[in-house]
């Protein structure tokens, strides 16, 4: 685990701020345009969701950078309302504020690794790891 | 007012001791890339804007006019925060310097003195410099909500939304009306939206996109879906996002044409028909 850096969601603006500093990470860390814009989409996704739903939270970059592999790793962060069956949010359609319901598991496809960590009233944790090929 | 006479009338000493204070702050605080005579001489208008405010008790057109030459010369606010907090260091210790007996009744009135002409001036400035930014922040508003949702119609039937930048809700919202009331003011047949410009499509910006081009359909148009980059393409099927409801095009150029496929036109290349009829002439007198 290499250099650390995290944004603050707390506005609408600040979701670009995560997805900026999210592609240009991975642009220095050499993913390809395809993969730099699947991450930049996926930090969009967890960002909003954290405004969306918690109001506020945190987004972290980490660059994995060991002898077998390359790769960076987001960790979304918030202490909002948690998710009750993580099951039902994880399928496609499903969405609780009128949206496309498409995006945990649209950031679960966009990425390679996919972690979800929630408790109702504690908040939520998500950790999604894309390698470099 | 004895030791504001004291401060005025040994305004020299205490510029002197309060210009090297802030030199030194220079390489710390600011950008270096500030050359040496406009830092000097930025100070030396500052130190000026200080003492005609002290003189004056409060000299508003010095003030306004000093604080908008430093955002237009793009310093920080620091700097005016930190040169008046180093004014009111430098004019304490020279005040006390100067007496002979210090005990903390005297103490406590030279500092209330000081804090007396200082503060209503540290609020002035500041005041004055985020007044302008707010100004200059809220111009950028407009300007930006102007360029936010244009619509151009090209031709008689057909109109063009160029997106650029990112999309929040409000632009969203600002999207969806345009391009509904532009449509029926151009009366259009076909709508083309470009997202070429649109750095990250996701479920968010996918789904305001769907519902305009779905309330487009409703008022009798068609909606074409341009500018759809390779790796936006990509991004969109892993997320899962169906637009088959639709038309889709990757460039401009191509939705234009389907555009024009719709209304029933189609473009002729006059040139060439031209250069046809000649090589047609010359081949029958060739013959």
């Amino acid at each position: 685990m290499k250099p650390q850096a995290c944004v603050n969601i707390h506005k609408e603006w600040d979701i670009v701020g995560a997805r900026q500093l999210g592609r240009e990470m991975a642009k220095d860390l050499g993913f390809g345009t395809v993969d730099q814009a699947r991450i930049a989409t996926a930090v969009s996704e967890l960002a909003r969701n954290i405004y969306l739903y918690a109001e506020q939270g945190q987004i972290c970059f980490e660059i994995i950078d060991t002898i077998e592999r390359r790769g960076l790793c987001m960790i979304a962060v918030d202490s909002g309302p948690g998710i009750a069956d993580i099951s039902q949010v994880m399928q496609d359609g499903f969405t609780t504020s009128g949206g496309l319901g498409a995006g945990l598991p649209g950031v679960k496809r966009l990425m390679d690794e996919f972690d979800i960590r929630s408790e109702v009233g504690e908040g939520t944790k998500i950790k999604a790891t894309k390698w470099i090929r | 007012m004895e030791f504001k006479q004291l401060v005025i009338n040994n305004s020299d000493s205490i510029v002197q001791k309060w210009m090297e204070e802030i030199d030194s702050l220079k390489d710390s605080n600011y950008t270096a890339t500030i050359s040496d005579e406009l830092y000097e001489s930025t100070n030396r208008e500052f130190v000026n804007v200080i003492f005609t405010s002290i003189r004056n008790e409060g000299s508003t057109k010095a003030v306004e006019d000093f604080s908008e030459k430093i955002i237009n010369l793009g310093w920080p606010l620091s700097y005016i925060t930190d040169g008046l907090q180093i004014f009111r260091r430098v004019s304490t210790e020279y005040l006390l310097t100067q007496s002979e007996k210090v005990d903390s009744n005297f103490f406590t009135n030279l500092s209330a003195s000081v804090n007396d002409w200082v503060e209503p001036l540290i609020r002035e400035l500041v005041n004055e410099y985020s007044g302008s930014w707010e100004h200059i922040v809220s111009l950028q508003r407009v300007a930006l909500q102007e360029l936010s949702a244009p619509l151009i119609p090209v031709m008689e039937g057909i109109t063009i939304m160029p997106l650029i930048g990112t999309i929040d809700t409000e632009r969203a919202k600002l999207i969806m009306e345009n391009l509904l009331e532009g449509a029926i003011k151009h009366n259009s047949e076909v709508v083309l939206i470009d997202i070429t410009g649109v750095p990250v499509v996701d479920t968010m910006v996918a789904h305001h996109i769907i519902q305009a081009a779905e309330a487009v359909r409703l008022i009798g148009a068609t909606c074409i879906l341009v500018g759809i980059r390779p790796e936006i393409a990509q991004t969109i099927v892993n997320l899962g996002i169906d637009l088959s409801n639709f038309p889709t095009k990757s460039s401009l150029k191509k939705g234009f044409s389907t555009a024009l496929e719709i209304t029933g036109r189609h473009v002729t290349d006059l040139n060439v028909k031209e250069n046809n009829i000649e090589k047609m002439m010359d081949s029958l007198r060739g013959e």
